[in-house]
């Protein structure tokens, strides 16, 4: 019994650290723009088709399959924000929603368009293969999703802060118009900014491909996945959204153990609305938004 | 007079036209429960469908489980939703979380009750609730008739929220939202409990919108909480106002008038030709059009365009149109 409750408590870490790369990208792009992209799981859906391909087509490696999903979501999330998005950064955001629900609509329908409405199960030899810990048992896919993107959070941690793009970054989200008077590209910044964490959408996609069937439709739950996760950990905050995803990862693992499937759902959302009540600012939370 | 023309129309239109013409005049109210929620009261709800839901499922299950009549369940639904309403509200801003914040709580909790509801055997779970089928013959004491009647039913419910917003925000409480919407800080220095006023707005919004899901319901035939209470329903409630202009008192009228029939034949179009997604494209595209070119709207639009046909030379003196501003 104990075993069962430790390894369900491990693949719900392995799978937070995914969740929290998502929230990751989610978060960057409100902490700089102060703009929510309500189009993100969308990317995420983009993310596992390409993994889906890069595993159909070459037989690659996931690892290389998230390398392109980087390259190719980066410069799909700066052409975008160069392109439209920058017009309605300042404007309020019930204008930004309108415009992310557009773009939110487009995108399934390219994919439906492109893929078709049913699933693609992309699931590779890896996720049959476990690793034995000695007291925890681990498949090997998700291990491989988990320490990638750890390991891509930390990077990108620490790019963020000791490079000069980083510095650039933390100095347009706290105060655009000093950034501005520096001589700061903000342009260049948030189209950037954009296109990171439209990556780190496409990544997590990609590094998750093989546990779940590549379908359109997925895109709304990861949507509000990611919402949940940042408003958990704090809208805005880097180490806010690692946190979110770990809690909401293990939430779901033990709810999947404790409840009927179709329950399991509504938990993250239960638990987002015990936050608000208690820490309405979620555990990172800044201070104004 | 618009409201004499629709009725007109009601009376002779085909069959079709009727029921998307009750679908838009329903989401006319809907979205004018939203509007008056964000446009007077700056407060923005994305999880309507919760108040929407709440409303439908009241009268549904009053009527299909008990046999009571609508009206009660109506009046009901209003209740529940404005309460449901106030306590979001009291536990958002009691900390003053609001804004962004307020709008993703909304979501959080909209989602929450359609699982609830999608796992809850008592009201149908995800099997829904069905009403019996329309006999035709019209029952006004069990709100139940044809087509028409529902026509009719809609316009009433349309009229009244454009009528009921106006005289809203001509009165007091008007003016205190508007304040409060453009400067909270200010309003609350000049001694408005603005506390108690968003949860008013909000919990008036929500009964509102609970009294048009009961409706909705009833037009319906059926009730499933994906439908009712999901993501897709919210953002239908919203696409009206904002598309029409949002604060103004006909722009969900005009904004449901272009958006829905636009969908419907979007949807047409990507079934004729068996490509599913092609709707979702070009509704897509259109919306972020709309935004991009009239941010205010339609309907403000139109009264500009109005405006300057009225007095031509102002149209063709761009300059003494700019002295004027």
């Amino acid at each position: 019994m104990l075993s069962l409750w430790l390894n369900v408590l491990a693949s719900g870490i392995l799978l937070g650290l995914v969740y929290g790369l998502v929230a990751l990208g989610l978060t960057i792009i409100f902490g700089v723009m102060r703009v929510v992209n309500f189009a993100h799981g969308e990317m995420v859906v983009f993310g596992v088709y390409i993994g889906y391909w890069a595993v159909r087509l070459w037989d690659a490696p996931i690892i290389v399959a998230a390398a392109i999903a980087a390259v190719v979501m980066f410069l799909f999330g700066y052409l975008l924000e160069a392109l439209i998005v920058k017009r309605f950064v300042n404007r309020p955001h019930h204008y930004q929603f309108i415009v992310f629900i557009g773009l939110s609509l487009l995108f399934s329908g390219v994919l439906l368009v492109g893929f078709g409405p049913d699933p693609r199960p992309s699931a590779s030899i890896l996720s049959f293969r476990t690793v034995s810990l000695g007291f925890v048992t681990l498949d090997l896919a998700r291990l491989q999703a988990a320490i990638t993107a750890g390991v891509l959070i930390a990077l990108l941690g620490v790019y963020l802060r000791f490079s000069s793009l980083g510095r650039a970054l933390r100095a347009a989200a706290d105060n655009r118009l000093g950034g501005l008077v520096v001589g700061l590209n903000i342009p260049r910044v948030y189209a950037v900014t954009f296109g990171i964490g439209a990556a780190c959408a496409g990544v997590a996609g990609a590094l998750i491909s093989p546990l779940f069937d590549a379908q359109p439709y997925l895109a709304v739950d990861f949507t509000l996945l990611a919402f949940v996760t940042v408003i958990v950990g704090g809208l805005g905050s880097f180490s806010g959204a690692l946190l979110g995803g770990l809690v909401i990862g293990v939430a779901e693992a033990i709810a999947a153990l404790m409840f009927t499937p179709s329950m399991k759902t509504a938990l993250p959302y239960a638990l987002l609305i015990i936050i608000l009540i208690f820490r309405p600012r979620g555990f990172f939370g800044a201070k104004e938004i | 007079m618009v409201f004499i023309v629709l009725a007109f129309v009601g009376s002779s239109a085909d069959p079709y036209f009727i029921s998307l013409m009750t679908i838009v005049l329903l989401f006319t109210f809907l979205g004018q429960s939203w509007n008056l929620m964000l446009g007077i009261g700056g407060q923005l709800s994305i999880g309507h469908a919760l108040f929407v839901g709440l409303g439908a499922y009241s009268v549904g299950v009053l009527y299909v489980k008990y046999g009571i009549s609508p009206w009660i369940g109506l009046f009901l639904g209003m209740i529940i939703a404005g309460s449901v309403g106030a306590a979001l509200a009291w536990l958002s801003f009691r900390f003053e979380v609001r804004g962004i914040y307020f709008a993703l709580l909304t979501i959080a909790a909209a989602e929450f009750a359609r699982i609830m509801f999608s796992g809850w055997e008592f009201v149908g779970a995800m099997q829904g609730l069905f009403f019996p089928a329309p006999t035709g013959a019209i029952e006004f004491s069990m709100l139940r008739g044809g087509a028409r009647f529902y026509y009719f039913v809609a316009l009433a419910l349309a009229a009244l929220g454009i009528i009921g917003t106006e005289l809203i925000s001509r009165s007091y409480l008007g003016y205190v939202w508007r304040a409060m919407r453009d400067d909270e800080p200010a309003a609350r220095a000049l001694g408005v409990r603005t506390f108690r006023h968003k949860i008013l707005v909000i919990s008036v919004s929500a009964a509102a919108a609970a009294a048009g899901g009961g409706v909705l319901g009833l037009v319906q035939g059926s009730i499933f909480p994906d439908s009712i209470m999901g993501m897709g329903l919210s953002v239908d409630v919203l696409i009206g106002p904002v598309v029409g202009g949002l604060g103004t008192t006909f722009g969900p009228l005009i904004g449901s008038l272009a958006a829905i029939p636009l969908n419907h034949l979007m949807s047409a179009i990507g079934d004729n030709l068996r490509i599913p997604g092609l709707n979702n494209i070009a509704y897509g595209i259109v919306l972020i059009l709309v935004v991009w070119f009239l941010p205010d709207g339609i309907w403000p639009a139109i009264v500009r365009l109005c405006k300057a046909i009225q007095a031509p030379s102002r149209l063709w003196l761009p300059h003494l149109r700019k002295a004027e501003e």
